[in-house]
């Protein structure tokens, strides 16, 4: 099983959340990680969710997401391509006799200092999974009193934008012309249904 | 334009907009406000059914006869949870379904006040979409909102979440000219490039097949389809949820497939080099053990539902459409193929094989020793009777594959029945849907005893309604399915699958106490002119008690998580398909 970071693009709707972590359980899948938050479009939320999964599964959870209504678009960002972060806090035991040490890998890990007590010192770090863990490895040894972790974000590099283009109305059918052929003929095929995957930034991980 | 109403009335204008003129329902508490409207719609039909299930499944019904969207009504808490079953059989069947439930008010929601659920939350995973809606001015937007998911794309339910108070305010009444539906654009144009390729496929294979499912009815692709497999005498074979789709009298139709599928739609299928699927999902009730099923096989798979495709079955040529479009363009590119190439493939010798396995192995069944009336002599003299132009509903058992097997089936959307969820209780409820939206129509639901004991209070809804179903209750006594399993795999140990049905209930006295003509009948020879009795009547619904052989089962049968070349054509008895066979 291989990682993958999705970016899901939501609309601003109660019970979203719900929907996509949902869907994700009972199609027998774990999260590894997710975040969610508000775009700059204020009718857009982004999920950024991390599983760990094959390709085959991968692309039926996909799809499957995207049968969400609320789902506007879903693209999976490739590591190389991406800046990933997470923001880590962690309250580290630290005394008069430790406490150098403990600021020396704060220093080395460009992490800040954000709370002092006598006995403990409170760390606050951002970075992509990697560089978190490998702090965290040289934190163990002291002692590791309490940990809250958020979860990832990330974003394609470069210039483009997967949030062009989410939001256009659909056409209502008229009234009383409800019958067993839909009364609206559907647009064109969206990016998100395209055969073919589209080109970067990430790929477009429906088909 | 807009005019003032209440959040009830916007309610009831709005289903007016969308067209509805039947609503399956029963008041209570918090939908109350919404009924208050409903006495003085015009256009809107309330038929007061008497379990919420059974409004879900009469939407259901007339949904499927008539292709409309169905409607059903409930309110909060328990009426909402009753209609779970139905909207879960919609979704696995894609039936473009309506579901309104009241809920209490805004205030109370969280509070786990009286006849609170949470129908929102409960119906996520069976739901092709839901809404809570407790702002009245998102009243009429949020219907023709759920019209156009429940009807477009793939058909499935909408459940619509009305709060009592945001029923209860007052509102500017107006019915939307645009829908705010950023994230759902179903794509029914099939890429030509795919197309293209299935029909280099087709013209390149030897023995295909057309897999055909439930999508083509719900398409109307029927005369496309047909216009398919005449063009180059391509085989067809049609699922339980597609029966219709091709005339079974159709020369190309080869049967149904599947664990009681027929030894010639089986065997098409595992023998085939191309599956032409369109709008089936391989089924685990088709495909029987997935890693053999149609071993040799390339694959074409067309479904509305990007999802379907490539989830059990890795798919060759993906074409993502509307089986209606999807099978014109194919005609198309078909032709086109031909034209390009001078020459026109034959699949000649592969037909051959199949007509000889299909005249050796026809549908049949034995008439029981012990001279007991046997289910499927009544079933199929039901539909002799009866003939194609009835629409024919079933329950879910051995009544069903029998009624799969031996009605007429000419046409589509005659044939209602639950493939998917496998709703025990569903015929009665539907066939009663199907009569309303097809007045017309001769409506028979084919039942078990076990079935009709689910649902049959829908009888007084008829009944009191004026919607005269026929009912055939194939009462053998027994949950006749389970029966057959531990026969067959618990070493004939009866473990609470007798129902004692010839002495309680008394099914005729049952119908009659409903207000149906209720009779009987246990003897071959009074059987036509029983079904002629109740196709006589024709003002009120009619119950007939079959009272059957016990023990018949259903054949071919291939065993839960085997290769459908293990198919039985009876206890022990495996065709011969052999090499020279097939």
């Amino acid at each position: 099983m291989s990682k993958h970071t999705l970016s899901i693009l939501v609309e601003n709707k109660h019970g979203v959340l719900a929907r996509v972590a949902a869907l994700i359980s009972r199609r027998g899948f774990n999260i590894d990680s997710l975040a969610v938050g508000p775009t700059e479009h204020p009718e857009v939320s982004r999920m950024t969710i991390a599983v760990s999964v094959d390709e085959q599964p991968l692309e039926q959870i996909t799809k499957q997401l995207n049968k969400l209504v609320n789902v506007i678009k879903i693209v999976e960002l490739e590591p190389t391509q991406t800046v990933q972060r997470e923001l880590l806090l962690v309250k580290v035991k630290a005394d008069t006799l430790t406490r150098g040490q403990v600021l020396e890998t704060v220093q080395l890990f460009r992490a800040k200092v954000v709370d002092v007590a006598p006995d403990a010192i409170t760390i606050e770090a951002t970075g992509n999974p990697e560089k978190l863990e490998a702090m965290l490895r040289v934190l163990e040894p002291f002692g590791v009193r309490e940990l809250v972790q958020s979860g990832m974000v990330a974003i394609g590099r470069g210039s483009r934008s997967i949030s062009d283009r989410t939001l256009r109305p659909v056409p209502v059918p008229p009234p009383h012309v409800q019958s067993g052929t839909p009364a609206v003929q559907a647009q064109p095929p969206a990016e998100r249904h395209h055969p073919v995957p589209a080109p970067p930034p990430g790929r477009t991980a429906a088909r | 334009m807009s005019e003032q109403l209440t959040g009830a009335q916007a309610l009831i204008r709005a289903l007016e907009h969308a067209g509805v003129d039947t609503v399956f329902g029963i008041p209570g508490g918090a939908i109350l406000p919404a009924y208050d409207p409903m006495l003085d719609s015009t256009q809107i039909r309330h038929i007061l059914v008497r379990h919420e299930q059974g409004a879900g499944h009469a939407a259901q019904g007339y949904a499927a006869a008539s292709g409309k969207v169905g409607v059903c009504m409930a309110t909060s808490g328990p009426g909402a949870t009753n209609l779970v079953t139905p909207i879960a059989d919609a979704y696995m069947d894609s039936v473009p379904l309506v579901a309104i439930t009241g809920q209490v008010a805004s205030a109370a929601i969280g509070t786990d006040a009286f006849q609170e659920a949470d129908i929102r939350g409960i119906t996520m995973p069976i739901t092709k979409h839901n809404f809570l809606v407790n702002d009245p001015n998102d009243i009429a937007s949020t219907i023709a909102e759920a019209f156009h998911i429940a009807s477009t794309g793939r058909p499935g339910p909408v459940l619509v979440d009305v709060t009592k108070d945001a029923m209860q305010a007052k509102v500017d009444f107006q019915w939307p000219t645009e829908l705010s539906l950023p994230g759902y654009r179903p794509v029914t144009r099939p890429h030509p490039k795919q197309v293209r390729e299935a029909a280099r496929l087709i013209t390149a294979a030897e023995k295909p097949v057309l897999y055909v499912g439930g999508g083509v009815i719900r398409a109307e692709a029927e005369q496309e389809l047909k216009e398919l497999a005449e063009l180059l005498g391509i085989p067809v074979v049609t699922t339980l949820m597609a029966r219709g789709a091709l005339p079974d009298t159709h020369e190309l139709h080869f049967g149904m497939p599947g664990m009681h599928g027929s030894v010639s739609a089986v065997g098409a299928l595992q023998r085939s080099d191309l599956l032409i699927t369109l709008g089936a999902r391989f089924d685990d009730r088709v495909t029987g053990k997935l890693d053999s099923f149609a071993p040799e096989a390339k694959v074409i798979h067309a479904d509305i539902d990007p999802a379907e495709i490539g989830k059990n079955r890795a798919a060759d040529v993906p074409i993502v459409g509307d089986c209606k479009e999807v099978i014109t363009d194919l005609i198309a590119a078909l032709r086109t193929e031909i034209a390009n190439s001078g020459r026109t493939p034959s699949y000649e010798t592969w037909r051959h094989q199949l007509e000889a396995v299909r005249a050796k192995y026809p549908l049949g069944f034995d008439e029981p020793e012990d001279g007991t009336l046997s289910p499927q002599h009544v079933i199929q003299r039901i539909g002799q009777i009866a003939g194609p132009d009835a629409i024919y509903t079933a329950g879910v058992g051995q009544h069903q594959m029998w009624s799969a097997h031996f009605l007429p089936f000419e046409k589509p959307r005659h044939w209602l029945n639950s493939g998917g969820l496998g709703t025990m209780g569903y015929s009665v409820p539907a066939a009663m849907g199907a009569k309303t939206a097809m007045p017309d129509k001769t409506v028979w639901a084919i039942d078990g005893d076990g079935c009709f004991q689910m649902t049959n209070q829908e009888l007084v809804t008829c009944a009191l309604e004026g919607i005269p179903i026929k009912v055939a209750v194939i009462n053998n006594q027994s949950l006749g399915m389970v029966r057959q399993w531990q026969t067959l795999f618990y070493d004939k140990r009866y473990s609470n699958t007798d129902l004692h049905s010839t002495r309680i209930p008394d099914f005729a006295k049952l119908a009659e106490a409903m207000g149906c003509v209720g009779l009987r009948c246990s003897d071959k020879a009074s059987v036509d002119a029983t079904i002629d009795k109740a196709m006589s009547v024709t003002d009120q619904p009619v119950v007939v008690d079959f009272v059957v052989h016990r023990d018949a089962m259903v054949w071919p049968m291939v065993a839960a998580g085997v290769s459908n070349d293990e198919i039985q054509i009876a206890r022990d008895m495996a065709p011969k398909w052999d090499g020279e066979e097939l």
